[in-house]
């Protein structure tokens, strides 16, 4: 388990830079972490995927 | 007395419930008020309007779901404490699991919020299920805000004391105090969660009793929006 976590975390660590300060974005008045507006940027996506996807239905009597 | 005895005194008190002369007694008036408002075939129904059929829908019981999860996991923090969630493996497996399930709770809630909003989901006599939902979402910030105090860490330190500002400048710091780590465990563990669950189950049975809101296209007036019997329309199930 260990061994596993460690792997995990050098991998996720070669991707992303955990240990450093945050970075933000400053726009006027409005400052925002960028991990914050990624996480909101793929809120976004996720609600346009959820209008624009086909959803399957079940049973034959989709009147 | 024997247990057949038992069974048959509970069955004639069963019976004894509905008797004429006992409609006035304030258990029989609320017992039918209840079924009235939400009979069981409303409560759990087999079907749904063929508009439910969309990936946009998904979102609040996705949103049940994480909540689930975060109360689950957020007891098995409570019986093994802090030590137990900073040291140990499990420890801060179950920490990991009670912070992601929080992130997927309010990801989802932030999704059906929009897809509500953008469907103008208070049509049709669902005002108060709109308005439970903000509220639930409100509180359930203040839910996850006294979680970050309560981590016992720095970062709880850290945040507590850019937080008491915050608080402070509103007039609430006297009896709100973010620096209080026994006052905001218990609000976090007890308070708002209680808040939170109370006001998710007045949500899900104002859904169960007043429907989905229907889409704008489908149903043009704002008469047709509205649940007349409880039921909805016949031309346009799908099974669930």
């Amino acid at each position: 388990m260990q061994v596993l976590g460690a792997v995990l975390g050098s991998l996720l660590g070669s991707l992303i830079n955990l240990n450093g300060s945050g970075h933000y974005v400053h726009w006027g008045f409005i400052q925002i972490s960028v991990a914050n507006l990624v996480l909101i940027g793929l809120m976004v996506l996720v609600f346009i995927a959820a209008i624009l996807l086909p959803f399957r239905r079940h049973g034959g009597s989709d009147q | 007395m024997t247990l057949q005895t038992d069974l048959d005194s509970d069955a004639s008190a069963n019976v004894a419930a509905d008797l004429p002369e006992d409609a006035d007694q304030w258990t029989a008036k609320l017992r039918h008020a209840a079924v009235e408002a939400l009979p069981p075939q409303r409560l759990m129904p087999d079907r749904q309007p063929a508009y439910v059929a969309s990936w946009i829908y998904v979102f609040g019981v996705l949103t049940l779901a994480a909540l689930a999860v975060v109360i689950l996991t957020g007891m098995v923090l409570a019986v093994f404490g802090p030590t137990w969630w900073h040291v140990s493996s499990v420890g801060l497996f179950v920490n990991s699991l009670h912070l992601w399930s929080v992130e997927v709770f309010f990801f989802a809630m932030i999704v059906h919020l929009w897809g509500k909003f953008f469907m103008a989901a208070w049509r049709g006599r669902r005002r108060a299920t709109w308005i439970t939902g903000v509220v639930c979402f409100v509180v359930s910030v203040g839910a996850a805000f006294t979680g970050y105090l309560s981590q016992q860490n720095f970062d709880s330190q850290w945040i507590s004391t850019q937080a008491k500002d915050g608080i402070n400048s509103t007039g609430a710091g006297a009896i709100f105090n973010v620096t209080n780590f026994g006052q905001m465990l218990m609000w976090h563990i007890m308070l708002l969660p209680l808040v939170v669950v109370l006001l998710v189950g007045v949500h899900v049975l104002l859904v169960r009793r007043r429907g989905v809101v229907p889409p704008f296209a489908d149903h043009p007036e704002m008469g047709s929006e509205r649940p007349a019997d409880n039921r909805p329309p016949a031309n346009a199930e799908e099974k669930g």
